[in-house]
């Protein structure tokens, strides 16, 4: 039984019994299934599903497209934050809830319509096909959703701590003598990193898990354009559980170590703010 | 010497009106371009046929409207079931101190990392017909995957954690003092719970639900595993852009994708709201509390 310290307060073992019920049915059975039904597999057939080189094309896409478009968002994310905290400009109320679409939009309408608007005949396609920038059913094409889906993390990671940035030591910085860009890569992108790390940390790792977008851009074309949770679905629809699991696990295990990253990460970025 | 101090600073931190008018400009073209093109794309998209052929594909299509009251049905559902999770969870993790709870807050973390394809699969690999409890199932004629409840399932389990994050700071900042209080001037706990919790967390209750409604119903990978995608039956709104999409019915799947996003914009819309009235609230209650300090 878990300890807790004295209060007067009422309801704990009925709150905390609902809620080890409740991740327990959810996530702890399900995930731990998962792991169960993968270990249980003899130890060839598990390393043959996870090795296979269709298998690590899908990891190593996955990854790149991943790392490439956590990248683009922190550059495009770290930009849009500092605009829309350090300068005034009409409609910015409008533009900083603008940042929260892609939270908000259902990733199947932008897989949807990031496929429609970059192909041949579309609406930036028609622009873009004719220079060679070939942006729907390519592996560009994932980055740029990905992209999208990533950098409201970013802006939404630096915001608070831009806000509350001591304005104290870019003004020491200054009588002692710095220039503007001293200022800027010696005091502010110190005390900003943490933030942009963890932002780039939550948009990484969105990316990894990412389907339903990428499953309408990438064309889903095995050794070229597959990302690993297409790879598994794949090996689900020809009824290749044990595969398919096999994949899952090494997915999840990735993704836990993200998890960890990331909580560790916003712990350093709490502790440099405070 | 002030005034000095003031034109000093802000001669430092306001850059030059070029690099200012460059970066804004930079600013407003990134989001126009990843984010306020592909909106307006989708409705331009539905209703590039007219509006009779727009409410045409939504309403006269029998598994398109089949699929919009299925989402109509799994999103309240679980939106329910993540509140009262929420509740628990908060109550539990934000007024006592146990062991072991640490591990609980990571946990319900867990969900925002994990692939929702590996959701899917692992509810197939327990649910499922060749899963731990398949047969167990089978055998009593209850239907989980490929049926409601598992597209249920499968949804509480990528917005579970929406509404436990947002009470846990809320609580925890809120204190225990004024519940504390109740319960020693004899409130029974379900007293407590209603006069005193409830409404000091209302709002952030709605907030975490708002979210949590936004993306049940887009929720896409761990549905589309567990649910079979049988066109009428078990095609969430989701589900349905990518059928349509898939046998090149454009306007149809732009049709539905208008509605998801209109769903969207309508979240952000109350969102945005309720930010404002929290933050009247916070004023208001700070401003109670300085009044009773100088009183």
């Amino acid at each position: 039984m878990l300890r807790r310290a004295r209060t007067a307060l009422p309801g704990f073992r009925l709150s905390l019994g609902v809620t080890i019920f409740y991740l327990a049915v959810l996530v702890l059975i399900p995930l731990g299934a998962c792991i169960i039904k993968a270990a249980s597999l003899p130890f060839d057939r598990f390393w043959a599903a996870v090795s296979s080189d269709r298998a690590q094309a899908a990891y190593i896409f996955t990854l790149v497209s991943s790392f490439v478009a956590a990248i683009a968002s922190t550059l495009i994310g770290s930009l849009i934050a500092w605009v829309l905290v350090r300068y005034e400009f009409p409609l910015k109320r409008v533009f900083d809830s603008i940042v929260d679409i892609p939270f908000a939009l259902p990733t199947a309408v932008a897989g949807l319509v990031y496929s429609s608007l970059y192909a041949e005949n579309g609406w930036l396609g028609q622009f873009l096909v004719p220079l060679g920038i070939k942006a729907a059913y390519t592996r560009l094409a994932v980055v740029l959703v990905l992209t999208f889906i990533g950098f409201p993390f970013v802006v939404r990671a630096i915001q608070p701590v831009l806000e509350d940035l001591d304005k104290d030591m870019e003004e020491a910085a200054f009588m002692l003598g710095a220039n503007r860009w001293q200022i800027a890569f010696r005091v502010l992108l110190p005390s900003l990193l943490p933030a942009m790390m963890t932002g780039f940390a939550l948009a990484f790792a969105r990316g990894l898990g990412e389907y339903g977008s990428v499953v309408f851009v990438s064309g889903n074309m095995p050794f070229k354009t597959e990302i690993a949770p297409v790879l598994i679905v794949s090996r689900l629809e020809s009824f290749e559980y044990a595969e398919a699991t096999a994949i899952a696990v090494v997915l999840l295990s990735i993704s836990m170590s993200m998890l960890v990253l990331i909580n560790l990460l916003e712990r350093w970025s709490s502790r440099h703010v405070g | 010497m002030s005034a000095n101090h003031a034109s000093l600073s802000s001669s430092i931190r306001q850059d030059p009106w070029w690099a200012r008018a460059i970066m804004i400009l930079l600013a407003i073209g990134f989001l126009t371009w990843l984010v306020l093109i592909p909106v307006v794309f989708v409705f331009v998209s539905a209703w590039s046929n007219g509006a009779s052929s727009y409410v045409a594909s939504l309403l006269e299509d029998e598994e398109t409207r089949s699929s919009i009251l299925l989402t109509l049905m799994v999103a309240p559902v679980a939106v329910v079931l993540n509140v009262l999770f929420g509740l628990a969870a908060a109550w539990a993790i934000a007024r006592f101190r146990f062991r072991g709870r640490a591990i609980v807050i990571a946990m319900i973390d867990l969900p925002f990392a994990v692939s929702p394809v590996v959701a899917g699969l692992s509810l197939l690999l327990i649910f499922g017909q060749n899963g731990f409890l398949g047969p167990w199932l089978h055998e009593r004629g209850w239907q989980v995957v490929f049926a409601f409840p598992g597209i249920l399932l499968a949804t509480c389990f990528v917005t579970l954690p929406f509404v436990a994050r947002e009470l846990i700071p809320l609580m925890e900042s809120i204190g225990d003092e004024e519940e504390l209080a109740a319960v020693s001037l004899g409130a029974s706990p379900f007293q407590m719970f209603w006069r005193v919790t409830v409404p000091n967390i209302k709002w952030g209750i709605l907030y975490g639900a708002i979210l949590c409604n936004a993306r049940a119903m887009g929720e896409f990978g761990a549905v589309s595993v567990v649910s079979g995608r049988i066109p009428g039956e078990t095609e969430t709104m989701p589900l349905r852009v990518e059928r349509l999409f898939q046998d090149y019915d454009s306007p149809g799947s732009f049709a539905v994708a208008s509605v998801l996003t209109l769903l969207a914009l309508v979240t952000l819309g109350i969102k945005i709201a309720l930010e404002r009235q929290t933050r009247a609230d916070l004023a208001r209650h700070q401003r109670m509390a300085d009044q009773g300090e100088s009183a």
